[in-house]
């Protein structure tokens, strides 16, 4: 690698190769074929992403002129601990989901369609690490469209009917994100007469008082809380994550909302700063009640879910609110708390989404009432499901609780008491959604009428048990995820970009 | 030792890992020979020994051995071969499983050093010990095993804050004297409380444990609430509040259990009597009283498990728990009806049995300490208990009119498990020092003294004496098929109905709205319904309408706040 000099290029290699992949994987034709390929990409932007995270970790952040053109004017990729850290999140999800993909999507979408879908897949893989990884505000704006239209694609190949209309409310309110995010970048631009975050960070700081960066913020804020399903705004994710075909669920309720919450982390402590955004514009109070809000009635409307994708989008925006909460402390703890629950949520969520895919393959319903018995026909893919499941409810020894003692522990810093009983609150709500399902697969006697279900395939299984895995493994060791977690805090209070 | 020292909890878990592999007609095997193998690993282990581990950045001890925890380590490898031994007939995997992981998590509660691996276990006893409610499989058994699962859940979460809040204090872990000074203390103090069932937060044993699996009472009597009163021993002993805490917990479930049907849940009743006991002793928190308390857990987990398990016994041959239902068992089950006999006597603290032994120990150090109302208190709940558990149960279930059920014997494994139970109640009774060697504090009681014996002969006599007045005279409330209301109604009745006017309030609420909306949009948006289509698509665009307005909402809520 060193000799060819590649290794200087894979930031920009990071975006590239997936939107390469894109249309070749179309290409193809072959279902198969398309699969094998779009693996072999996404694996590949899995080691570069490791790559990266390794580089940034030993001599510091990384900075890649696009084209050659150096930073002010042309686009900037720069790579630090907090984006490196996504970017593997991301890719490491992607990869891991579309191996899961294959055996899911054959039972669910008519092969036709495949290839249309892998090629999605990778256009909104390119997306979210296009967002991540830039350090220019316009390019953001232009990787969040081609990621959202590509979910769109991805959400409305579903089984079901309703995913159309869920991709298509996502849509209209997806644009209206986007648009808000690129009225605020305009703002921005207007005041400063440049796009490139590092450049913006210095400008904005002279021009506080202005009317119009004060609508800037507001409508930034409001764009990527639409798109990281920040409560009131999250009213297209129930719908799109419960429609979509499996697979794409689990790609995207691991990944999305993810980015969304690291752009607003990179918005609102990098380019705006830490001081501004929190103490002259006090976002923290706007964030606060929005966060506490997200918990409880996230929490609480999932109870009343009768369908398991719902149950589960509900409760992930409930662990959204979570991680607002974390910012909403401006603190390392209550940070590092963030991102740490950033990447947990995605391997409970990941494993989670998994196990109710292998559920629908093998009995097509996704109602939580179709599920007795499964505790003994479906031993694996329910114990995958009640591990994971453990972990939402934050049960020592899993991912779960790590990312809750951290929140805590941060509330309890800050003396915000009554934070942290919400918080404790909110896993006891999440123990009364979950139980529910484990109540009725483990417990319940199964009619004698209902079919004969066996185990999921193995091609299903052995995918969520590694996320599975994952789950008590980052649960007990926490170094590796805890401590990147930290230092990418620091690096966000730091005020550096 | 071959095995080099294991975490004293984890043989339990190694054993239930066994047993899940294991076909059903060897499954005896590892289940039998996991308490014991437990046993053995635990003598391996010398007193005074802490282990060390870094998790999350924090020094954690998994395992404390001192004479305390020893004590309780011991006493639950003991309950737990009863409660295995008890529960071998069955064909229930999971039932064993989550018998064999609550015992583990049992013990791991009680040596664990610090409060994170106090936390730790404490959440995993809430999760295995509510699978033997649901084991049961009967909605009756699912609604209160969630509400089980919620407080003891409950319970974990005040511990997690205490224990957050403690950290920040004092940047110690360590899992010694809190005291109730601060409010880490305080958190800590009721995660205790909820599991040891204080008075208004007792519910969910009297709820819970009456619709166990026959089994699965046995288990849950013996570990949870000893759990608790363990760590309220090491955490608050000579806390003055606990004093009476615990004469209220031993008097009031007496009247509970005078008019409760359901023997089982007569039994649980009885067990908030009995801990009280403990509570009250650790409150007064001298050596004598410290020495009873904790030799009255080691009695009442052997005693209670007996009467237990020859209710489950009964539960399990005639399906029947009620007393109104039950009666002359004695024909059918003799062994079994000895059995109870003697768990009785042992419960109404009968001289030679073991109840005798430990409880005088925390009256006497109530009267040594001034105490007086305090110790009329538990003199009236003595007499108590013997009335409802010494004479109430067996009377009932054995004696009474012959309700004409005529059942087989107990299975030859019970039939052990109760014997074996017994034996213990008579032999710790009897000979009180191997128990009083175990003890934290070193032991100049003597039990059989003149005044001991004579003043228990008397309460015992006269309390039965006052049974057979009532009884004769018809003052003694009939076994009516009746459902008791306690203070769970709060939250069984009163909450949720609240909670469903609310939720319907909104829905009128909910349903004006939409009227208005679908009322002013035909009006108003032609060109958007030509859009989503001529009929049945309105209630999907007014969702989406409804999503851009609160975007809308939202976002003129922070411009404003912005600018203003």
């Amino acid at each position: 690698m060193t000799l060819l000099g590649i290794d200087n290029h894979l930031p920009a290699l990071q975006v590239v190769i997936p939107l390469m992949g894109a249309p070749l994987c179309f290409l193809l034709r072959r279902p198969v074929l398309a699969w094998g390929f779009s693996v072999a990409i996404s694996s590949a932007t899995l080691i570069i992403a490791f790559l990266l995270l390794q580089t940034t970790l030993q001599t510091g952040p990384l900075s890649y002129a696009l084209g050659g053109w150096a930073a002010p004017w042309g686009i900037e990729y720069r790579v630090d601990t907090l984006n490196g850290y996504i970017l593997l999140l991301v890719t490491a999800i992607s990869t891991l989901s579309l191996l899961y993909a294959r055996t899911s999507f054959e039972h669910e979408i008519n092969s036709a369609q495949l290839p249309l879908l892998y090629a999605g897949w990778l256009l909104c893989l390119t997306g979210f690490l296009g967002m991540t990884i830039t350090g220019d505000a316009f390019n953001v704006f232009v990787f969040l469209e081609i990621s959202s239209l590509s979910s769109y694609l991805l959400i409305s190949l579903g089984p079901d009917r309703r995913s159309l209309t869920a991709a298509f409310r996502y849509l209209v309110i997806g644009t209206i994100g986007a648009t808000f995010i690129l009225i605020a970048i305009g703002l921005f631009y207007s005041m400063t007469g440049t796009l490139n975050m590092a450049d913006l960070a210095i400008l904005l700081s002279k021009n506080t008082e202005s009317r119009t960066f004060h609508a800037a913020i507001g409508f930034l804020l409001i764009g990527l809380a639409i798109k990281a399903a920040i409560f009131p705004l999250h009213l297209w994710l129930p719908n799109a994550y419960t429609w979509a075909p499996s697979a794409v669920s689990v790609f995207l309720a691991a990944t999305a909302t993810k980015v969304a919450i690291y752009l607003l982390l990179r918005f609102l402590f990098t380019v705006i700063g830490a001081e501004h955004s929190f103490n002259l514009f006090t976002l923290n109070q706007a964030l606060l009640p929005l966060g506490v809000l997200a918990v409880l009635i996230g929490s609480v409307v999932a109870i009343y879910q009768d369908n398991i994708k719902k149950l589960l989008a509900y409760s992930s925006v409930a662990q959204i609110g979570y991680m607002v909460l974390g910012i909403t402390l401006v603190s390392l703890s209550g940070l590092t708390a963030t991102l740490l629950h950033l990447f947990n949520h995605a391997l409970m969520k990941g494993a989670l989404f998994m196990a109710v895919g292998a559920i629908f393959y093998r009995t097509g319903s996704l109602r939580i009432a179709d599920l007795t018995g499964l505790g003994r026909t479906m031993p694996l893919t329910m114990a995958a499901f009640l591990i994971s499941g453990l972990s939402l409810i934050g049960l020592p020894l899993t991912v779960g609780f790590v990312s809750k003692w951290y929140l805590v522990v941060g509330a309890v810093e800050a003396n915000q008491m009554w934070l942290a009983i919400i918080i404790l609150l909110g896993s006891l709500l999440a123990i009364i959604y979950f139980w529910k399902v484990i109540e009725i697969a483990y417990f319940h006697h199964k009619s004698s009428e209902a079919p004969v279900v066996n185990e999921a395939p193995l091609s299903l299984l052995i995918p969520t048990w590694i996320l599975v895995g994952a789950n008590i493994y980052f649960g007990i060791d926490t170094r590796l995820t805890a401590g990147v977690a930290e230092k990418a805090a620091l690096l966000l209070l730091g005020g550096t970009p | 030792m071959i095995i080099a020292d294991l975490h004293p909890g984890l043989p339990f878990f190694l054993g239930a890992l066994v047993v899940l592999v294991t076909p059903l007609r060897y499954r005896w095997i590892p289940l039998l020979l996991t308490p014991l193998l437990g046993f053995i690993n635990l003598m391996g282990w010398e007193l005074g020994t802490t282990t060390e581990l870094t998790f999350l950045g924090f020094t954690l001890n998994p395992v404390r051995v001192d004479r305390l925890s020893y004590l309780f380590g011991i006493l639950f490898h003991i309950a737990a071969f009863l409660g295995i031994l008890f529960s071998l007939h069955l064909k229930d995997r999971m039932q064993h499983i989550a018998g064999l992981c609550y015992a583990g998590s049992a013990i791991g509660a009680v040596f664990a050093g610090d409060l994170l691996t106090l936390f730790i276990f404490w959440e995993l006893l809430a999760l295995t010990s509510s699978l033997l409610i649901f084991a049961r499989r009967e909605p009756r058994a699912f609604r209160s095993g969630t509400r089980y699962l919620i407080f003891q859940v409950g319970s974990g979460v005040l511990l997690l804050a205490g224990t957050i809040v403690y950290f920040n204090d004092s940047s110690s872990l360590l899992f010694e004297h809190i005291g109730l000074t601060s409010t880490a203390g305080w958190l800590i103090f009721l995660a205790f409380g909820i599991k040891s069932a204080f008075p208004l937060l007792h519910n969910w044993l009297t709820d819970a444990y009456p619709e166990a699996t026959p089994t699965g009472t046995v288990f849950l009597s013996a570990f949870t609430t000893k759990v608790a009163v363990y760590a309220l021993a090491r955490g608050f002993p000579g806390t003055e509040l606990l004093i009476y805490i615990g004469v209220t917990m031993t008097c009031f479930p007496i009247f509970y259990a005078v008019i409760e049907n359901d023997l089982r849940r007569v039994l649980a009743y009885s067990m908030i009597n009995q801990i009280g006991f403990m509570i009250c002793g650790i409150g007064i928190g001298t050596e004598l009283a410290i020495n009873g308390a904790i030799s009255h857990a080691f009695n009442d987990v052997i005693f209670k498990s007996l009467l237990m398990m020859t209710m489950g016994a009964v539960l399990f041959r005639t399906g029947k728990i009620n007393g109104s239902d039950l009666g002359g068992l004695y024909k059918s089950m003799p062994k079994t009806a000895a059995f109870c006999l003697i768990g009785a006597a042992s419960i109404s603290a009968f001289p030679l049995f073991s109840g005798f032994v430990s409880k005088s120990m925390v009256m006497a150090a109530a009267l040594e300490e001034g105490y007086h109302w305090v110790w009329i208190g538990l003199l009236f709940a003595s007499a108590g208990v013997f009335h409802h558990a010494g004479i109430k149960i067996p009377f009932f279930a054995f004696f009474s009119h012959d309700a004409g059920i005529r059942v087989k014997e107990a299975p030859t494994n019970m039939l052990f498990a109760m014997g074996l139970a017994a034996l213990l109640c008579i032999g710790i009774g009897s000979y009180p020092w191997i128990l009083y060697d175990l003890l934290p504090f070193p032991v100049s009681y003597l039990p059989f003294d003149n005044t001991h014996v004579i003043a228990q002969l008397q309460l015992l006599f006269f309390s039965a004496l006052a049974f057979v007045w009532l009884k004769l005279s018809g003052i003694y409330p009939p076994e009516l098929r009746s459902i008791n209301l306690d203070f769970e109604w709060v939250y069984r009745k009163l909450v949720p109905t609240q909670f469903s006017n609310l939720v319907s309030a909104y829905q009128r609420f909910a349903e004006i709205a939409h009227r208005l909306w679908v009322y002013s949009s035909r009006r108003l948006e032609v060109a958007g319904r030509r859009l989503h289509g001529p009929d049945g698509q309105l209630s999907k665009t007014w969702m989406t309408g409804s999503m851009i307005v609160i975007v809308l909402l939202t976002l003129s809520a922070v411009l404003l706040k912005n600018l203003l």
